[in-house]
């Protein structure tokens, strides 16, 4: 991921989750921060798929528990996030 | 034509399309125009039938193989989907088998094929479909299941389970994608169609009498009322299931 999809991925947290920075958006995690529930998941599921144009699998959606994790999975589809 | 029922450019994806009501259901969309995916695991067939809508109504429609008891085909097919069109509006959940056999002489392997086929798949499918659908100004699912959902039937347990299955799955689906899609299911009662044609004629008799309308229905009877559920029309309508039965007394 380059460091424009590292920045919009870090948006993408900061909007969904009403984050006060996007270096806040890095040490986010599932259940952690406000709003990262089963709706919030959701809702960020869904903003990244149509930001960077993905269909992600059932699985990998599971596995997205924090930040760092969502920027694993996305390298499967060839979405690169790098600081 | 652009059916005003139906968003502009809108996308239907239609599992057990490659004949009876499923099929139905694809041409009404295509009708409406709707582009439509018909996907079934006879492939070839979905592609046959989508050249003939394509042709007959101007609308671009596409046939996919997808085996809904494997999830890995779910994910491929709503991936082609995607590509292809980029969105999805419709979903009907239609795939189905039927296996009969009284309690007691249930095959185990009949048991596992119609619970993965008629409710397992329809999870995995809306599963990673909604959140294509939540991007739909209109997303909308119905799903198909059955009078013997409601009512069960003599030698079909498991038919029925699997179709009662779905109704406690549309109602909670609806519940939890509201307000952005809307889950709807319809309950076909005895439906000519090639599921139906294995029937023994006094059963299908027996049948046939029970019914105050006083004929089985077609496909396109149920077809229409799964389109109506899909469009605007029913746009204050979810969790609903609507049979479809020719008031069918049980």
């Amino acid at each position: 991921m380059t460091g424009s999809t590292y920045d919009e991925l870090r948006e993408i947290f900061v909007r969904v989750f009403t984050l006060p920075s996007s270096e806040d958006a890095e040490d986010a995690a599932y259940r952690q921060i406000p709003g990262w529930d089963s709706v919030g998941h959701m809702r960020l599921v869904q903003e990244i798929e149509q930001q960077f144009g993905v269909l992600l699998d059932p699985e990998d959606v599971i596995d997205m528990e924090s930040f760092v994790a969502v920027c694993e999975v996305l390298k499967k589809y060839d979405v690169h996030a790098l600081p | 034509m652009t059916c005003t029922l139906f968003p502009d450019g809108a996308v239907a994806l239609v599992t057990g399309a490659s004949r009876g009501i499923g099929l139905a259901a694809a041409e009404r969309f295509a009708k409406a125009g709707v582009r439509t995916v018909l996907a079934a695991r006879t492939g070839s067939s979905c592609q046959s039938e989508a050249e003939r809508l394509t042709a007959d109504y101007g609308v671009e429609c596409t046939g996919l193989s997808c085996d809904v008891r494997v999830p890995g085909d779910v994910v491929t097919t709503l991936r082609a989907v995607h590509k292809q069109y980029g969105r999805l509006d419709i979903l009907v959940n239609n795939a189905g088998i039927l296996a009969d056999a009284r309690l007691g002489m249930i095959a185990q392997s009949d048991i596992d094929a119609t619970f993965q086929t008629n409710i397992l798949g329809a999870i995995q499918m809306l599963q990673t479909a909604s959140r294509l659908l939540a991007r739909s100004p209109a997303g909308a699912v119905v799903n198909v299941t059955s009078v013997v959902g409601l009512d069960g039937n003599i030698g079909q347990a498991v038919y029925s389970a699997s179709k009662a299955a779905i109704v406690g799955f549309t109602r909670s689906a609806a519940r939890e994608l509201a307000p952005a899609i809307r889950v709807n299911a319809v309950a076909p009662g005895l439906i000519d169609t090639a599921m139906t044609a294995g029937l023994p004629v006094q059963a299908r008799r027996e049948l046939e009498a029970r019914i105050p309308l006083g004929r089985p229905g077609a496909a396109e009877d149920v077809a229409a009322v799964i389109a109506f559920l899909a469009s605007q029309d029913a746009r204050y309508v979810t969790g609903q299931v609507v049979r479809v039965d020719g008031g069918m007394l049980v």
